[in-house]
């Protein structure tokens, strides 16, 4: 490039290309000035909050701010034997101040999350500690219970000096870590969470498994028939996807109970005995039947979207160079409905992985899904980290299906209705 | 669907089960909804077609549940409807203003970021709603707005957008934008342009995303739950009670209604689809 090329100048005398790259800048900042308020108000309100589930999940400040000296005199314990007098006094202080502060509730539930069997001999703890002597408070405490003497439960304290930890996610699949710092799975009967997230995968599965085979039919009449039969038709799709979830789930409550049209209709034609009616709701039933009609609609309108747009003279030429309709179906008009099936499936999944309202209405002890338990710990035992914790697994994994079926199908294939 | 004369007997066979399949899912979709409307005429107590409902006797059907649910002095439904209402049409006008303006920046193709921002604003549809239930309950109560009815406002706000981005931004794509040059050229200054060019050509969309975001304000339970107090319950809610307590026929009577308000909706959303389909037609 030669210095002597000529600048083309605009009337104001400035550089054409400076002047452009003004005018460009000037729109990007006018279209982002627009996007703004939304993007503040969704970063405020709702991404920054996820943020914070984050630090929640992993946040462990409390029994460390609970008991400082305590674990700055534990720093030089090695963990094996009693510690020694030391210990025993930063923690005699540290409680001390806590039951004046009247915490030491707060401290006994912390601590028996981490150990169980804590939550009595706090107690005794504190009624004791009011008569104890100056000095050699190694004896005095160790004296209140024979817990307290046992290393365990000292090692048990020390795991809660770090003010950050992933035990909250090892719960959530049913792991912990032991004394000697290794990550193990808990008992067999006590494994709760990897069930349920086991189930949810199954469930979810199977719903869109389900979804899938019942609305490929009616999804390929809805495109083939006359624009006048069809539009009556989507209507019996339209009217259950703008309808209250609320009152599906209670008419699939009327249906499936003992006494309800589905059993009637059981007994009439002689399947069951009128004395046996088979529980069809409160289980894995209940959850299967109602969340494959709540999400239908999600997979039919997809599908609808993308085999209207197929042209029928494909299948005629397909049939027309031999294939048999069968064939032609498979080999032609299957693959071109690809994108339809991949976003129906995801919508599905996806909705079906975090439902909550319908399994905890129907779905009885069986048929929860890991939502339920979420729900649970933050309305019932108020362990709002736990909560987070296994929301945001959720959340990663629904974050993985995206990026996989991004990776795969591409998201711009979604649409809506 | 006539088939053509000379199809092969098993072809003729396999098209008749093909058409019994797709009726039976059709049932399968449309047919609990009408369980409602019979039993919430119900005279009696059970939530079982009785005796005399079968045999069509006309004292075995009573609008005694819908007096309940009216006149019932145990009944919140009064209070229910009024924040029913009172929320989502706020959260419906929230949703509109906040998401029609971003969905114009976003149809600016000098849109910095447009894929990362885009999926920001959606990332509320997308995520599980028990996982936004737990992050906005943070949020609402760090900020003081758990349990407020300003709180579930904009909550729902969050919720209702990526519904108006996504219509208004599918409306803007089929938008000519020689007609706002031409109007910036005759003199108009932008907002004027906006509200007198633009805003009645995406006005269908714009209507449509409204809707998607007065449903999902009207019939969202999750995030209420987390949010809502006493003072602040919602149909929704009170359904939800409802059902998990005891399931009364005074819950029929109301879902019925809600039924009938869905099929407005739902008629009103067609038309207006077909208004913008037949609108777009006409453009190309």
């Amino acid at each position: 490039m030669s210095s002597e090329t000529k600048q083309i100048l605009t009337t104001d005398g400035i550089p054409l290309e400076v002047s452009l790259k003004k005018a460009e800048r000037r729109n990007k900042i006018k279209a982002f000035l627009l996007v703004a308020p939304l993007l503040l108000f969704i970063i405020i309100t709702y991404v920054f909050p996820i943020g914070d589930m984050l630090m929640r999940s992993v946040d462990d400040k409390m029994v460390t701010e609970m008991l400082p000296k305590t674990f700055k005199a534990m720093e030089k314990w090695d963990g094996k034997e009693l510690p020694d007098e030391e210990v025993f006094a930063a923690f005699h202080s540290d409680f001390t101040k806590l039951v004046d502060e009247k915490r030491e509730g707060k401290l006994s539930t912390q601590l028996n999350y981490t150990k169980n069997g804590f939550k009595s001999i706090i107690k005794k703890l504190r009624r004791k500690s009011k008569s104890f002597e100056e000095g050699n408070y190694k004896e005095q405490i160790m004296a209140v219970h024979k817990r307290w003497a046992n290393v365990e439960y000292w090692q048990a304290i020390k795991r809660r000096a770090p003010a950050y930890t992933g035990q909250k996610y090892l719960k959530g699949i049913d792991m912990f870590k032991n004394e000697n710092g290794e990550i193990v799975s808990v008992p067999e009967d006590r494994r709760i969470h990897r069930v349920l997230w086991l189930r949810t995968l199954e469930i979810a599965f199977f719903v869109t498994v389900f979804c899938f085979l019942m609305a490929y039919p009616i999804a390929h009449l809805l495109a083939t028939l006359p624009m006048k039969y069809s539009n009556l038709l989507m209507i019996c799709v339209l009217l259950p996807f703008w309808t209250s979830l609320l009152v599906r789930t209670a008419s699939w409550m009327i249906l499936l109970q003992q006494q309800g049209l589905v059993n009637d209709f059981f007994v009439g034609i002689g399947l069951v005995a009128d004395d046996n009616r088979p529980e069809m709701m409160f289980n894995k039933t209940g959850s299967y039947v109602a969340m494959t009609q709540i999400l239908l609609p999600f997979m039919v309108l997809p599908l609808y979207s993308v085999m209207k747009t197929i042209s029928p003279s494909l299948m005629r030429a397909g049939k027309s160079l031999g294939g048999t309709p069968f064939v032609a179906f498979w080999k032609v008009y299957f693959p071109l409905t690809i994108p339809g099936i991949g976003a129906g499936c995801l919508l599905v999944f996806i909705l079906a992985i975090g439902y909550y309202i319908t399994p905890a209405l129907v779905g009885g002890a069986s048929g929860t899904l890991i939502s339920n338990q979420i729900a649970f710990h933050m309305k019932s035992t108020l362990d709002w980290s736990f909560a987070s914790a296994m929301g945001l697994m959720l959340l990663t994994g629904v974050l993985a299906i995206y990026w996989v079926y991004n990776k795969l199908v591409g998201i711009d294939n979604i649409k809506l209705g | 669907m006539a088939l053509p004369k000379y199809t092969e007997p098993h072809y003729r066979i396999w098209h008749y089960v093909y058409l019994t399949i797709c009726a039976a899912v059709f049932f399968f979709l449309i047919a609990p909804l009408f369980v409602i409307f019979p039993l919430s005429f119900n005279a009696e107590e059970f939530l079982v077609f009785s005796d005399g409902m079968k045999r069509l006797d006309p004292d075995a059907f009573s609008l005694r549940w819908y007096k309940d649910m009216i006149y019932g002095t145990k009944n919140p439904w009064g209070l229910a409807t009024k924040n029913s209402f009172i929320i989502a049409i706020f959260a419906t006008i929230g949703s509109v203003i906040l998401g029609t303006v971003a969905a114009l920046g976003l149809s600016s193709r000098h849109m910095p970021y447009k894929g990362l921002i885009m999926a920001v604003l959606i990332s509320p549809m997308i995520v599980p709603l028990i996982i936004s239930g737990v992050a906005i309950f943070f949020f609402m109560a760090k900020a003081g707005l758990a349990a407020t009815h300003l709180g579930i406002i904009l909550a729902h706000i969050i919720l209702g957008t990526p519904f108006v981005v996504i219509t208004v931004t599918a409306t803007l794509s089929g938008f000519d934008h020689s007609v706002t040059r031409a109007a910036a050229s005759l003199g108009s200054n932008p907002v004027n342009t906006f509200m007198k060019i633009t805003l009645p050509l995406i006005l269908p969309g714009v209507i449509s995303g409204g809707l998607f975001a007065f449903v999902t304000s009207f019939d969202e339970v999750v995030v209420v739950l987390f949010l809502a107090g006493l003072e602040n319950t919602t149909i929704p809610i009170q359904m939800w009670t409802g059902l998990r307590e005891q399931l009364s026929p005074t819950i029929l009577a109301v879902a019925t209604c809600l039924i009938i308000l869905s099929t407005l909706i739902l008629v009103t959303a067609e038309l207006l689809r077909r208004r913008s389909e037949r609108l777009r037609g006409i453009n190309r």
